[in-house]
């Protein structure tokens, strides 16, 4: 029987989508069997940065109102035998099609058949939040270290808590910029995970390769040598209980020779 | 029959009105007779005599509300006599719950979060804190062990004597009874630990260290002798 874990964030665009894609890879290159569904009804992405879209011929409402069988509706990603698979959202609707009895169905369906099902839950409180909770066991709350961003995971982690089917959410801090931390601009990793005080699964430094990675279609995850890449592995791994310690994340070496040195101490 | 009369009601009369004290042993019917008899016995109103308030002293006998109004009904008929309150030494178990709940400490552990209302009858110690859009309120006094970032409302049904206190002061706003604090732009990075807030004659709310509340509110202290 697997886990369903739901990604979310209150806030739009801090990396949800993103970080479903990434976590549900680096979850199958460890070998485990994922299905990702992204539940963003009308407002579709996931399946693009996975790089999948031409591939949709079903999706979660022909799902979950019976016009096709799940099997038919998943895509299954080719980098792996028989891993990674992605149930779509429709682009043609809107989110009050699905109710909450109907995805908790789905996700109890789904979950004998996988390891992890990991759903996508697109921005917002209203009634695609309460679908894509709905069948969840556990939560990751995504937020970068604003405090717009603070603000809203706060409001979220409130409403998870009153769920009783959720265990206590965990955080992920996105985007964190080394050169910020020590010009006291942003809020720092400690300061966001003492105004949430929830537990904190992993911080993930900004890099540009991750928006080239998603024009490529191609998560970036699978990049080995990259510290986004490093940190959602790691992620992964203490989902699956391994105890691993979070990489420090300073700022940047400054000078000409010091960014020398260490482009050739990478690796 | 006049001597059982005269036990099961008694008029007295004090400086502000009437007192009257029914027997709690009878039935309730024989005490509305002798009620009655007792009014009707008595002097006679005239026109322009200033009305009189009259207190009623029910004794070990619960009434109900119906059974309250009757009482009332037959004095009332009396012009110039009013009821200002009535007196029992007996409370239901939902009015002594209710009593109870306003003069107890609700203790809760729990981050306030932000879009959350946390709402007690009585006073609240919250081991936790309060994140900006949260909201606490409670009919009594706040203590928060804990960072106060977002709104506390003391004593909200109208309790101007109830104080917030909390571990770390930078509120949004303190709102005590009917007053509201608005919180200054910028909280600045220390300071503001162990700080009160409380309202001052003029209906001011005042922040202040958490060591003058002993001068502006002595009745918190519920230590009898020791120190």
């Amino acid at each position: 029987m697997g886990e369903a874990i739901v990604i979310t964030s209150g806030k739009g665009g801090v990396g949800k989508t993103t970080t479903s894609a990434n976590l549900g890879t680096s979850l199958a290159l460890l070998g485990k069997k994922v299905c990702l569904i992204d539940t963003d009804i009308g407002l579709r992405n996931l399946d693009v940065i996975m790089g999948l879209e031409n591939r949709i011929i079903y999706d979660l409402v022909d799902v979950v109102e019976g016009r096709c069988k799940i099997h038919q509706a998943l895509i299954k990603d080719k980098h792996f035998e028989d891993l990674l698979y992605l149930l779509p959202a429709p682009q043609n609707s809107d989110k009050t099609v699905v109710n909450e009895e109907q995805m908790r169905k789905l996700i109890s369906d789904m979950k004998p058949d996988y390891d992890y099902v990991i759903i996508d839950c697109p921005a917002g409180i209203e009634q695609g939040f309460r679908n894509a909770i709905a069948g969840a066991d556990k939560a990751i709350i995504v937020t970068t270290a604003e405090r717009p961003a603070v603000r809203d995971a706060d409001r979220i982690i409130g409403l998870l808590e009153k769920e009783e089917h959720i265990e206590p959410p965990q955080l992920i801090i996105n985007r964190i910029r080394g050169h910020l931390l020590h010009e006291d601009e942003e809020m720092d990793i400690d300061g966001v995970a003492d105004f949430l005080k929830i537990d904190l699964i992993g911080v993930i430094p900004d890099d540009d390769q991750v928006i080239v990675a998603a024009n490529k279609k191609e998560p970036i995850a699978y990049n080995p040598d990259n510290r986004v890449s490093l940190a959602y592995r790691n992620i992964a791994r203490r989902i699956l209980g391994e105890s691993v310690p979070l990489t420090p994340i300073g700022s940047e070496p400054k000078g000409f020779m010091s960014k020398l040195k260490k482009f050739f101490s990478v690796r | 029959m006049n001597k059982r009369i005269q036990q099961n009601v008694m008029i007295k009369g004090t400086k502000d009105g009437f007192m009257l004290h029914l027997d709690d042993s009878c039935s309730f019917s024989e005490l509305l007779k002798e009620l009655e008899v007792k009014l009707s016995a008595n002097y006679q109103f005239q026109e322009n005599d200033p009305s009189i308030s009259v207190k009623v002293h029910t004794g070990n006998r619960y009434l109900d509300e119906q059974q309250e109004e009757k009482i009332k009904e037959v004095i009332h008929k009396k012009k110039k006599l009013f009821v200002v309150e009535m007196i029992s030494n007996v409370l239901t178990k939902d009015e002594a719950k209710r009593w109870k709940d306003e003069n107890q400490v609700t203790t809760v552990t729990k981050v306030i979060r932000s879009g959350q209302v946390f709402e007690v009858p009585g006073d609240l110690l919250l081991i936790g804190d309060v994140n900006p859009d949260g909201t606490v309120r409670a009919g009594g006094n706040i203590y928060i062990m804990g960072q106060l970032k977002g709104i506390a409302h003391a004593g909200y049904k109208g309790n101007n004597e109830a104080i917030i206190a909390a571990s770390v002061m930078k509120p949004a706003q303190l709102r005590i009874a009917g007053q509201v604090n608005l919180s200054p732009d910028q909280y600045s990075k220390w300071g503001h630990d162990l700080e009160c807030a409380f309202m001052d004659e003029e209906e001011n709310i005042i922040i202040e260290k958490l060591q003058v509340l002993k001068k502006y509110r002595p009745n918190l202290n519920r230590l009898e002798g020791g120190l």
